[in-house]
């Protein structure tokens, strides 16, 4: 009995001890436009003084997968230790003539959208390797699209823990409860990355995901 | 202007691989057909489609992608024996009572959807 549990007890201390040091690999996933990119930053230039990507109004702006090493992050004396992974929009049709709208040229537009699909495709492949995923919702926008539901999903198929971030909550059509309405299983926190609106309420449940994650 | 809308009864599909089935989906959406599917795809196969769109894109001057929908008709208060019933049904034969609307974003500009209903905006 005493030899089982002495070798228990030492595992149990040492895992600890590696589980509280080990990196979270935090993946920021959406459709195009929800601000992704907006929150990723608002996280970086909080906790590193960094920016990680640009943001912008024209849609698919990021296009590769952008990393972001070692951001500790602290909450209520809790420290965590973060890998962020912010992805490009996940789309189900790209067409080169709505970036024209943005006062893009044929040529600029084009190369935005060949590059926009092989962001697409990266996003998707990437979705194995997280460890917790933030999916970023415009709050102004229907959230019943199926590109949300496969997202989410998707998600829950691979058994990736899921925290809903209800963004552009500073917008006059935002809708929070609409957002918790299509996704009554999951955490749904409203925030504005850009305004920083309800950050603190952010982080609390960043880290509640992060103890629901392997 | 004509708008074709093919339906896939589930058996035709049952028995595919996912593999098979995104390509069977894929090649007959490119051809400006909206498909109207007996069933649902698992999210895996959903990003699979997606993917492939993609990929289509890429190599097509014409293909934009696809517009997708999956409609779950509200649940009926079935009470407790039929709905037991339904459920193994749903398990055995797949969930016949779902459908997915597949279209060329060509065509389809957007899929509109409630519980009751679904709308289709063409372009």
């Amino acid at each position: 009995m005493v030899i089982k549990i002495i070798p228990n007890f030492i595992t149990r201390i040492f895992f600890n001890l590696f589980r509280k040091k080990r990196k979270v690999k935090l993946g920021f996933y959406g459709p195009p436009n929800s601000g992704k990119t907006t929150l990723a930053n608002r996280i970086c230039k909080d906790w590193t003084g960094d920016e990680m990507g640009k943001a912008s109004r024209v849609p698919h702006e990021t296009r590769e997968i952008q990393e972001k090493e070692e951001v500790v992050i602290k909450h209520k004396n809790k420290e965590l230790k973060f890998k962020l992974v912010d992805t490009p929009g996940i789309a189900t049709k790209i067409d080169y003539e709505d970036f024209l709208k943005f006062g893009l040229s044929t040529r600029e537009a084009k190369k935005r959208a060949r590059e926009a699909t092989k962001g697409v495709i990266e996003s998707i492949k990437w979705l194995d390797d997280m460890d917790s995923v933030i999916v970023v919702l415009d709050s102004s926008k229907n959230p019943y699209s199926q590109v949300n539901i496969t997202i989410v999903g998707n998600l829950v198929a691979r058994k990736i823990p899921v925290l809903i971030v209800a963004n552009k909550t500073d917008l006059r059509g935002s809708n929070i409860k609409k957002v918790e309405a299509a996704f009554p299983e999951y955490d749904v926190v409203g925030i504005s990355a850009k305004k920083g609106k309800n950050i603190e309420e952010f982080y609390e449940s960043l880290f509640n995901l992060v103890k629901k994650s392997k | 202007m004509k708008v074709s809308l093919q339906f896939i009864p589930y058996a035709e599909i049952a028995y595919l691989s996912s593999y098979q089935r995104v390509k069977k989906l894929i090649s007959t959406v490119s051809h400006d057909k909206i498909l109207l599917i007996q069933g649902r795809l698992r999210p895996e196969e959903e990003t699979d489609l997606i993917q492939d769109a993609m990929k289509k894109i890429r190599k097509s001057r014409r293909f934009k992608g696809v517009e997708l929908a999956t409609f779950l008709p509200k649940n009926k208060n079935l009470g407790f024996f039929k709905g037991v019933r339904e459920k193994i049904a749903s398990a055995i034969f797949g969930d016949r009572d779902i459908f997915t609307v597949v279209g060329p974003a060509t065509i389809v500009k957007e899929i509109k959807k409630d519980p009751t209903k679904l709308e289709l905006f063409l372009k």
